[in-house]
């Protein structure tokens, strides 16, 4: 199976929270529902995770996809909030899912 | 003894001893039945009676925790998870060695509460998102921190507003 289409186990989703230990019922176990629920989930949960590097340290870990774990710390560095973060996020999760796949 | 769906009927001094040891559970049987008027023999059968019951349940030290040194904080969660499964997902918060206490609830949702240690909040928050989080049926967490505490007691068979509890039994 591609890295595009990898499906971690329930135990190594990524689990979308809105501040320390509040879990807001939002998981992801693929890089194709990550950015589906990047799409839905609150702007503040987006804030929340980019700012702690959960996202660069699961997409690092869990996908092992190094690529797009420096993407997304570069994306850090820009301190964006709101729906602007959200469209960059979406936009550089979406460039490597379709380099991924092709 | 009389029991009542499973729950042993105490006598009045039943609960004069349990009182007693609920102020000191150091105090020697001879101390107990001095301070209530009866012989020690008494107060060591009622006692036992009760430990193998199941209402004496241990005896501890209460030990407080930022005197002795230990970092930690609490918070308090509730965990909303599917009807169906609450059971199995309160069993399992009860597995681990961060929680304190488990109860569930139905208010506007079935819902669990657990009292939860950590040694520090990013302690806290990996044991709720590694362990709680992905436990099947689990809906949604929401945390609060303690900051201070006011009050923690256990439930005290002596308290005069709980009086009426135990007067059918008297």
């Amino acid at each position: 199976m591609s890295r595009s289409q990898k499906i971690v186990p329930r135990e190594k989703a990524f689990y979308f929270f809105s501040s320390i230990g509040n879990y807001t019922g939002v998981s992801a176990l693929s890089l194709k529902e990550f950015i589906e629920k990047i799409n839905e989930v609150n702007v503040k949960s987006l804030e929340f995770h980019l700012n702690r590097g959960d996202f660069e340290k699961w997409v690092n870990d869990v996908l092992q996809d190094v690529e797009l774990a420096v993407d997304i710390r570069r994306l850090q560095r820009l301190n964006l909030v709101g729906e602007a973060l959200r469209n960059q996020l979406v936009l550089t999760v979406s460039r490597r899912l379709r380099r991924l796949a092709t | 003894m009389k029991f009542k769906n499973d729950v042993a009927a105490l006598d009045a001094t039943d609960l004069r001893i349990l009182q007693a040891l609920q102020e000191n559970a150091r105090q020697t049987y001879t101390a107990i039945g001095k301070g209530l008027g009866m012989a020690h023999s008494t107060v060591y059968d009622r006692i036992k009676r009760m430990e193998k019951q199941g209402i004496v349940r241990k005896y501890v030290a209460l030990v407080d925790p930022d005197k002795a040194g230990a970092k930690t904080i609490m918070a308090m969660i509730t965990v909303y998870t599917d009807p169906k499964v609450i059971e199995r997902v309160a069993h399992k918060l009860c597995e681990a060695a961060e929680v304190l206490e488990v109860y569930t609830s139905l208010s506007e949702e079935l819902q669990i509460m657990a009292k939860v240690v950590a040694e520090t909040q990013e302690h806290l928050h990996e044991f709720i998102s590694n362990s709680v989080a992905p436990l099947p049926g689990v809906l949604r967490v929401r945390t609060s921190i303690v900051t201070k505490k006011f009050k923690e007691e256990q439930f005290s068979i002596a308290d005069p507003g709980r009086a009426n509890v135990y007067k059918r039994n008297v």
